[in-house]
């Protein structure tokens, strides 16, 4: 990553004046001299903006899997190594694109803002679904939150807000929706220059993303009633793919600049715009397209080795059978 | 294989099963459009940022050496702009370009402030600034952030700048944000400049002048 080529300290002119200018004054040489090269790249993992939301949640998703793991240990119950393994590094790459120095470069950079949500709506939740957390993090619950009763009040609306958005037409527009309305370049405009739109957006792909892979890769009897059939699932995941295709194609394919905010807020290192541009279409056509190719293979998977898989579903289950032929 | 679950049929069989969820869908992707529509908003030249850009709030050393804040230009109109003296075409087509705009409004240019805050404090000391300014007129104030404010401000108003490599006589240029934010009296920010004409700028502000 070009950013990250020669170590500099983000944020201090001081220290980064001083390496061109020998003649500083000697309360930037004092600085310099302290912050050693291995500090500095230390740097690079503190946030940029500190947000409380994103630090909680990361922190208890992490401690609700380690004690689900101790707990399902002590039952004897081996979880192994590959799923906690994926499960950590899909959360660590979400932490990381939201609370290291990528955040300061996604927001000065395209192309690394479409890295950026390629990883918060693709990959990070790919890897969070993929390691099926649900039963290490439910054991992971302390008893005590677990006696606790949630008021209908909260849980009726919860319920039916999941209910639509686990509908097999809701689910695919949301996400593909998205993906278009903050890349419409008004939009994308406010939510770079706001601070609070621009947390709504990042909190958005990533919400929407756990949820749409979770709907899509997580296997009928985890899902239970709220499955979406697998052969639906692979309409949906090939559908999805032709509109995030079609945009990044417009996006690297378009002669002049879409979006203007990076220019009038600064580029984060020097690359010509249209460069910036044309990668971050790349990232938008290519690899975030491919991850519907690697959900059909993971549901594939779950065809195969799942013997319910091509069963009529519950509801269906008594009305179906004599008349075959579907 | 039972043909249950695969093909268009179980996506319009699910259309048809859950046809209110549907029309749901169908009505948020309209709203989004029209929202996308009606933000043209009041006929501003400029960027309206009213409500997205962080009010004006800052604590820098002025070009006579003073430590100044926000609350100092609470009377005025105020625009924020950040450069560097030494930058060869940007920074001063801009501030031309911004002295063509005051002189545009005549005497009520009296009311209105051009914040210059330096993203090279290293080599622009406040005697530089001073020097630098005074070219473009006396509603020009150039400010000095040390180290750790102008990391405030550039998370505060979100702009990026980086220092080029030096040549070998140690001289080096600093790309840095091109924006230019208006602050109204009471410090909200209201619009954004970027490659507007002098022309635009002051009929804009003649009416930031006038409506507050």
């Amino acid at each position: 990553m070009p950013g990250f080529k020669q170590p500099r300290c983000p944020g201090s002119p001081a220290a980064r004046g001083l390496l061109r200018n020998p003649q500083g004054s000697r309360e930037a040489a004092c600085y310099h001299v302290r912050m050693s090269p291995l500090v500095m790249d230390l740097r690079y993992l503190l946030p940029w903006q500190f947000s409380p939301t994103i630090f909680i949640t990361c922190a208890v998703a992490v401690t609700l899997y380690v004690r689900g793991i101790r707990a399902l240990g002590r039952a004897g119950k081996r979880v192994g190594f590959w799923r906690p393994f994926v499960f950590f590094l899909g959360v660590a790459l979400n932490y990381a694109v939201l609370q290291t120095y990528i955040d300061y470069l996604s927001q000065h950079m395209f192309w690394i803002h479409r890295f950026q949500h390629l990883i918060l709506h693709h990959i990070g939740p790919v890897l969070v679904v993929l390691a099926t957390p649900e039963h290490v993090l439910g054991a992971g619950i302390p008893p005590a939150l677990r006696r606790v009763r949630v008021p209908a009040w909260i849980r009726r609306p919860l319920q039916v807000f999941f209910r639509v958005m686990r509908n097999p037409i809701i689910a695919p527009t949301l996400f593909v929706g998205l993906i278009f309305f903050w890349l419409t370049p008004p939009i994308h405009f406010t939510a770079m220059i706001d601070t609070r739109r621009y947390l709504l957006m990042n909190w958005s792909m990533l919400a929407d993303g756990l949820l749409f892979w979770w709907l899509m890769l997580a296997p009928r009897q985890v899902q239970g009633s709220a499955a979406i059939g697998y052969g639906t699932r692979l309409v949906i995941l090939s559908l999805v793919a032709i509109p995030q295709l079609l945009l990044g194609a417009y996006i690297t394919l378009h002669g002049t600049i879409l979006y203007d905010v990076y220019a009038i807020c600064g580029r984060a290192f020097a690359i010509s715009p249209l460069d910036d541009q044309q990668i971050g279409g790349l990232l938008t056509w290519i690899p975030a397209a491919m991850m519907s190719l690697v959900g059909i293979l993971v549901v594939l998977h779950h065809i195969l080795h799942d013997p319910g898989a091509t069963a009529p579903r519950g509801r269906f289950a008594g009305s179906v059978q004599p008349a075959g032929g579907g | 294989m039972s043909q249950e679950n695969f093909g268009v049929t179980a996506i319009s069989r699910a259309l048809v099963r859950h046809r209110p969820a549907a029309l749901t869908a169908a009505a948020l992707v309209l709203t989004a459009a029209l929202a996308a529509c009606a933000r043209s908003g009041p006929p501003y030249a400029l960027e309206n940022v009213t409500g997205l850009v962080a009010p004006l709030q800052f604590h820098l050393t002025n070009q006579d050496n003073q430590a100044v804040t926000a609350g100092d230009y609470r009377r005025d109109i105020v625009l924020l702009y950040f450069g560097y003296t030494r930058c060869p075409d940007e920074c001063p087509t801009t501030l031309a370009m911004l002295a063509n705009a005051l002189h545009t409004l005549g005497p009520d240019a009296s009311q209105v402030r051009v914040l210059f805050v330096s993203v090279d404090p290293q080599r622009d000391t406040t005697a530089v600034l001073k020097r630098y300014v005074e070219n473009f007129g006396p509603e020009f104030v150039g400010l000095r952030p040390d180290e750790a404010e102008l990391t405030t401000l550039s998370k505060r108003y979100r702009i990026a700048y980086h220092y080029e490599e030096p040549d070998k006589y140690g001289n080096y240029e600093v790309d840095h944000s091109s924006a230019i934010f208006i602050f109204d009296r009471d410090g909200r920010a209201r619009l954004l400049g970027m490659d507007d004409t002098s022309q635009q700028v002051a009929s804009d502000l003649r009416r930031l002048l006038t409506s507050s």
